[in-house]
């Protein structure tokens, strides 16, 4: 993905800066707290996936004793136990019921088994013969599911977890790889503009400056030189000519005069 | 929060199965089978006739149905059709890797375990007991 650590497009002003500086800070937090929450996760999914190392171990054992409660049975009961059981079902006993339950912020399954205690069709197999094999099997199985409905539980809660793990991951590693880069691009680019703006102010400022320092030094000069010629006017005044007059008697005498003969 | 997978909370959840006949009926026995009105079961008894077509519909229809929360299904069942079982993930219903009186429990095979074989190094039971 090219462009990946780009800045956001913003308007590089003061307010700007304070905007993802809060929002860098929000990034980081949101970081740390969500590291937290996956390392949290990451446990409970290794303490879940021991247990059901160990229930499906247990579990191989008793479907075997429930197998061989079952031929037991089937034995002593004749092999017609099955049609007859075939034949009884109806509405089932043994349901299970979900609920839901918060492990470190993530809403996991749980089953649990309810026996809804109606009538059991099968409480009559095996009137005839093998009753008591019929009963002990039936137990058997029971305890067998019972067994499977907290297997069953501990798998979905296992692959939620999972899914969670994965999701948490995943933003931790987006804040941490394109956000907060993002975000700090974001702020030097900003901080660049501004001290460029300043710069350019300073700099427009000492022009400025220099402008109306030679403006002041050329008006300094033109004063000067009309102060002089001012108090050259002025001596001429005391001694009784104007330098002008003594000029334009010059030029007129120039002119001839026809008062004068010769 | 996005896009949480729906964990509904019911009461009365049923338990379905695809199995060889006799584990099928012990669980028959013990009284996890449902009929319901419209002769609609919620175990399937797999024998040497049965399809692979036949598991595979039995296999969706359970997963999609909305009362059921658990699958029981025999392990050899499930290598049948392991490519289904391989590619669900919901979390709901559980498929449960159940052993038959023919085949023992073979913890390579299971798909939940085989999918976190990575998670275990050295003492790797889905890799096989030594």
């Amino acid at each position: 993905m090219s462009g990946q650590t780009q800045r956001l497009n913003v308007v590089p002003t003061v307010t700007m800066l304070g905007v993802v500086k809060a929002r860098l800070v929000g990034a980081t937090r949101g970081h740390a707290l969500l590291k937290k929450k996956s390392d949290a996760l990451t446990v409970q999914f290794r303490q879940i996936l021991k247990k059901i190392v160990s229930t499906k171990e247990s579990m191989g054992d008793i479907m075997k004793t429930s197998s061989f409660a079952l031929t037991e049975a089937k034995y002593v009961a004749g092999d017609n136990i099955k049609h007859v059981v075939l034949e009884n079902v109806r509405e089932a006993s043994l349901k299970v019921r979900s609920r839901q339950e918060n492990v470190a912020g993530v809403k996991l399954p749980k089953f649990e088994y309810t026996n809804d205690g109606e009538v059991n069709k099968n409480d009559l197999t095996g009137l005839a013969r093998g009753g008591q094999q019929v009963q002990q099997c039936r137990a058997a199985y029971i305890k067998a599911i019972e067994v499977l409905v907290e297997l069953a539980s501990l798998q979905t809660s296992f692959l939620t977890l999972d899914e969670a793990i994965k999701t948490t991951n995943r933003r931790v590693n987006a804040l941490e790889n394109v956000v907060k880069p993002r975000l700090e691009n974001t702020i030097s680019y900003i901080k660049g503009e501004l001290d460029e703006l300043e710069r350019e102010d300073f700099f427009r400022l000492k022009k400025i400056q220099g402008y109306k320092k030679r403006e002041i030094e050329k008006q300094m000069q033109s004063a000067k030189m009309f102060a002089e010629e001012q108090v050259a006017e002025k001596l001429a005044l005391q001694r009784g000519i104007s330098l002008n007059n003594a000029q334009n008697m010059l030029s007129a005498a120039a002119q001839k005069d026809e008062d004068i003969i010769f | 929060m996005a896009n949480r997978a729906q964990i509904p909370t019911k009461n009365s959840a049923l338990i379905a199965m695809i199995a060889d006949e006799d584990t099928v009926v012990g669980f028959l026995l013990a009284g996890v089978g449902n009929v319901d009105l419209r002769r609609k079961t919620n175990y399937l008894i797999v024998d040497s006739k049965t399809t692979v077509k036949q598991i595979e519909d039995a296999f969706k229809e359970f997963t999609t149905r909305e009362d059921i929360a658990i699958v029981l299904i025999s392990q050899y069942v499930a290598n049948m059709i392991r490519f289904l079982v391989d590619s669900y993930n919901k979390p709901v219903p559980a498929i449960l890797e159940i052993p038959s009186k023919d085949h023992p429990y073979d913890p390579a095979h299971d798909s939940v375990l085989s999918r976190v074989k990575y998670l275990f190094s050295a003492e790797s039971v889905a890799s096989g007991r030594r």
